[in-house]
C-alpha cells in the first residue's frame, strides 16, 4: 500500500502514520455518534456514499439481491439522520445512550488515495434499564485525499447470528 | 367499577354497548402462554416456509415452529417434507445448519444416518440391533403429523385430526392468491431474511401487523421521509373503485385493504423512482389488468393489504411484500422471522428497487418497524400496572353503520374471538 500517489506526501511512505490518521478519524466518528451529533456525523460522508448492514448469520453481500437490515444510499442516509433528530422517531425518544468501541483497525489497501479499512466494533446502547450490545466488523472506504477525510462507504457486518437487541435504530 | 371490567373472562364483547375488552393478563401470564401452546400452537396450522426456500431436490432449512425444532426439506424425489429435528436414538438435533443441500442427514452424536426422506440409513453389523429395532419406522426421523400447502406457502399442524389447510385458511386463500399472482413465473423468498427479538407478547405483534389506526401517530417520520424524497402519492390512482376496508376471512384471519400512499414495485410507480422506471412499472400494471381484469388487476397493482392468518403468520403486501411469523419464548418475549417475497426471476433493477423499498419501512433498521417494536415493548411495560389498570380496549368502529373501515379494530376483534374460542375451557 505504500507509495500510493493519491496520498499526501507525509502519508505516502509511512503506513503507521496513515493508520494513525485513519484511527483518529474513526475515533472522531465514534465520538460524534456517542454524543448524538448525527448531523455532523452525516457530514463525514462523501456525496454518493452508502451505508449498509447485511443480514445476520449469513454471508450474503449484495443488497440488490438479498434482504439487508439497512441499505441506504446517500439520500436515504440523510433522511435516516433527519428522522433521528425528531421526537417522533419513537424508538429513540427519549434518546438511548451509546458508546462506540473500535479496535483492530487495519488498512487493507490504498488505491488513488482511497483506503479500504477494516476494524472491529462493539457498540452499547442503553435505554430504560436494558443494555443492548451490537458487535461485529466495519468495512470502510475512506477518501484520504480530502481534509477532513470523507467516508465513501460504510458496511457494518454484525457478528451475531440473529439481531438479539431487536431494533437497529442507532448507527452502530 | 363498570361490570364489564370485573368479569373473570379474558375477552369480553358487549355488542349492545359497543364494548370490546381484553384482559392484560392475556399478555403477561405464564399460565396463559402454556394454555396457548396446547390450545393454539399445538392445534392450528402454522407457517413453516415457502417452497422457493427449498427450490432444489435435497435442499433443506431448519426452523423453530410451534416451539418445535423442524427440518423443512425436499427429498431426492422432489417431495416436500417436514421432520421433527431430533434423533430417534437419543434425541440430539440431527441437522444443525440453518440451511443447505444434503443427500442424507447424519446425527453427529452416534452417527445414526437418515435418507432425506427420513428413512434410517445406517448399516450396523449383525449383533448390534435386533430385527425389531427397524420395525414400524422406529429408527426413522419422525415426520410432522400434517404438512400441506397453498400456492407454495407451506404449513404444518401438530394435530393429526385438524381440518384441512384449505378449510382452515378459508377466505385467506383468495388473498394469498392475490400475492402469489403478482407474477406469472411464481414468487420466491429473497435471501435469508431477518430474525430479531421483540420484548413483548406475541399477540401484540399479531394486532399491530393489521392495525391501520396507529399508522399516522406512530409512523409520522416515515411519511415525512416519503414527502421529502417525493414518494408520497396520496391519490388512489383508481378513483372509480374503492377497495378500502376490512374483511373477516374466517377462523380468526382478517385483512385490511386500502389505497397505497407509497410506491409498490409490483406496479405502482412513484416519482422518486425516476422516469425510466415509469414505463417498466406501467407495463407490469397493464399485464396484471390483462391477466385479471380491470378490478382485480388494479387491486393487485395499486392497493395495499395487511393480512393476519391466525395465529402468527402475517403477509403484508404493502410497499414490498413481507412474510412474517413469530413465536413466543416467554409471555413478554418473541422471536420474529421476516422475509421479503418477490417474483421469481425478477429483473435485477426491479429486484433492487423492491428490496430498497422494503427497507424504507420494514425491519429493525427500517423507518417504521422499530417504532412499532417500541410501541409493543411500551405496551408490555405498561401492563405492569395491570392490577390497577387491567383491560385493553379494542372497541373502535363497533357502532359504525355499514362495513368496517380499515382503521377500525374489527380485524383485531376477529383475532380475539378466535383466540377466545381456541382457548375455551383452558382459561
Amino acid at each position: 500500500m505504500n507509495g500510493d500517489a493519491g496520498l499526501a506526501p507525509a502519508l505516502r511512505s509511512d503506513p503507521a502514520a496513515l493508520r494513525g490518521r485513519i484511527e483518529d478519524f474513526l475515533y472522531f466518528e465514534a465520538d460524534l455518534l456517542d454524543e448524538w451529533k448525527v448531523e455532523e456525523w452525516f457530514a463525514l460522508f462523501a456525496e454518493g456514499a452508502t451505508y449498509e448492514v447485511p443480514p445476520t448469520g449469513s454471508d450474503e453481500s449484495d443488497s440488490a439481491s438479498s434482504l439487508f437490515y439497512i441499505a441506504d444510499d446517500y439520500v436515504r442516509l440523510r433522511e435516516r439522520v433527519v428522522r433521528l433528530t425528531k421526537k417522533e422517531a419513537h424508538s429513540e425518544f427519549p434518546r438511548s445512550q451509546q458508546r462506540h468501541m473500535i479496535s483492530n483497525v487495519r488498512v487493507i489497501a490504498v488505491t488513488d488515495g482511497v483506503a479500504d479499512v477494516a476494524c472491529n466494533f462493539v457498540t452499547y446502547r442503553a435505554k430504560r434499564g436494558v443494555v443492548d450490545t451490537y458487535y461485529g466488523k466495519h468495512l470502510y472506504r475512506i477518501d484520504c485525499r480530502t481534509e477532513p477525510f470523507r467516508i465513501r462507504s460504510k458496511r457494518s457486518i454484525l457478528s451475531m447470528d440473529m439481531l438479539y437487541p431487536g431494533k437497529l435504530t442507532i448507527i452502530v | 367499577m363498570d361490570t364489564i371490567l370485573t368479569t373473570p373472562e379474558m375477552v369480553v364483547e358487549d355488542r349492545a354497548r359497543h364494548l370490546f375488552r381484553v384482559s392484560r393478563h392475556a399478555f403477561t401470564d405464564e399460565t396463559v402462554l402454556e394454555a396457548e401452546r396446547r390450545g393454539i400452537f399445538d392445534r392450528c396450522w402454522l407457517y413453516v416456509g415457502h417452497g422457493s426456500e427449498i427450490a432444489n431436490n435435497c435442499d433443506f432449512v431448519t426452523r423453530n415452529v410451534g416451539a418445535r425444532e423442524l427440518i423443512f426439506n425436499r427429498d431426492r424425489a422432489g417431495v416436500v417434507r417436514a421432520f421433527l429435528n431430533t434423533c430417534p436414538h437419543r434425541g440430539a438435533m440431527v441437522v444443525r445448519e440453518k440451511k443447505g443441500n444434503a443427500l442424507s442427514f447424519r446425527c453427529f452424536y452416534h452417527g445414526w444416518s437418515f435418507n432425506v426422506n427420513g428413512r434410517f440409513a445406517s448399516r450396523f453389523d449383525e449383533g448390534n440391533y435386533g430385527k425389531e429395532h427397524y420395525g414400524g419406522g422406529c429408527a426413522d426421523l419422525v415426520q410432522v403429523p400434517r404438512l400441506e400447502s397453498h400456492r407454495d406457502f407451506w404449513f404444518v399442524n401438530f394435530d393429526r385430526n385438524a381440518i384441512s389447510l384449505s378449510d382452515y385458511l378459508a377466505g385467506a386463500k383468495d388473498y394469498i392468491d392475490m400475492v402469489a399472482d403478482h407474477a406469472e413465473a411464481g414468487m420466491e423468498i429473497v435471501g435469508s431474511g431477518q430474525q430479531y427479538v421483540i420484548n413483548a407478547n406475541w399477540k401484540l405483534l399479531a394486532e399491530n401487523s393489521i392495525d391501520a389506526f396507529h399508522g399516522f401517530p406512530v409512523h409520522n417520520t416515515y411519511f415525512d421521509y416519503l414527502k421529502n424524497i417525493g414518494s408520497l402519492r396520496m391519490e388512489a390512482g383508481a378513483g372509480h373503485f374503492g377497495a378500502s376496508g376490512m374483511t373477516d376471512l374466517g377462523n380468526g384471519h382478517a385483512v385490511i385493504e386500502y389505497a397505497s400512499p407509497w410506491g409498490r414495485p409490483v406496479a405502482r410507480w412513484v416519482p422518486s423512482w425516476g422516469e425510466e422506471k415509469r414505463e417498466v412499472v406501467e407495463r407490469l400494471r397493464a399485464g396484471l389488468i390483462q391477466r385479471f381484469g380491470e378490478e382485480r388487476g388494479t387491486r393487485i397493482a395499486e392497493f395495499s393489504r395487511n393480512m393476519l392468518i391466525f395465529p402468527n403468520l402475517v403477509i403484508n403486501d404493502i410497499m414490498a411484500i413481507t412474510v412474517r411469523t413469530f413465536m413466543p419464548s416467554a409471555p413478554n418475549k418473541m422471536t420474529v422471522s421476516a422475509w421479503a417475497l418477490g417474483p421469481r426471476g425478477e429483473d435485477h433493477e426491479l429486484r433492487k428497487l423492491r428490496l430498497f423499498n422494503f427497507l424504507e419501512f420494514l425491519g429493525p433498521g427500517g423507518f417504521a418497524t422499530p417504532d412499532d417494536q417500541e410501541a409493543l415493548e411500551n405496551c408490555q411495560r405498561g401492563y405492569s400496572n395491570m392490577r390497577e389498570v387491567g383491560w385493553n380496549d379494542i372497541s373502535k368502529g363497533m357502532p359504525r353503520q355499514g362495513p368496517p373501515m380499515n382503521d377500525d379494530e374489527e380485524q383485531m376483534r376477529c383475532f380475539w374471538r378466535q383466540w377466545r374460542s381456541r382457548m375455551g375451557a383452558g382459561l
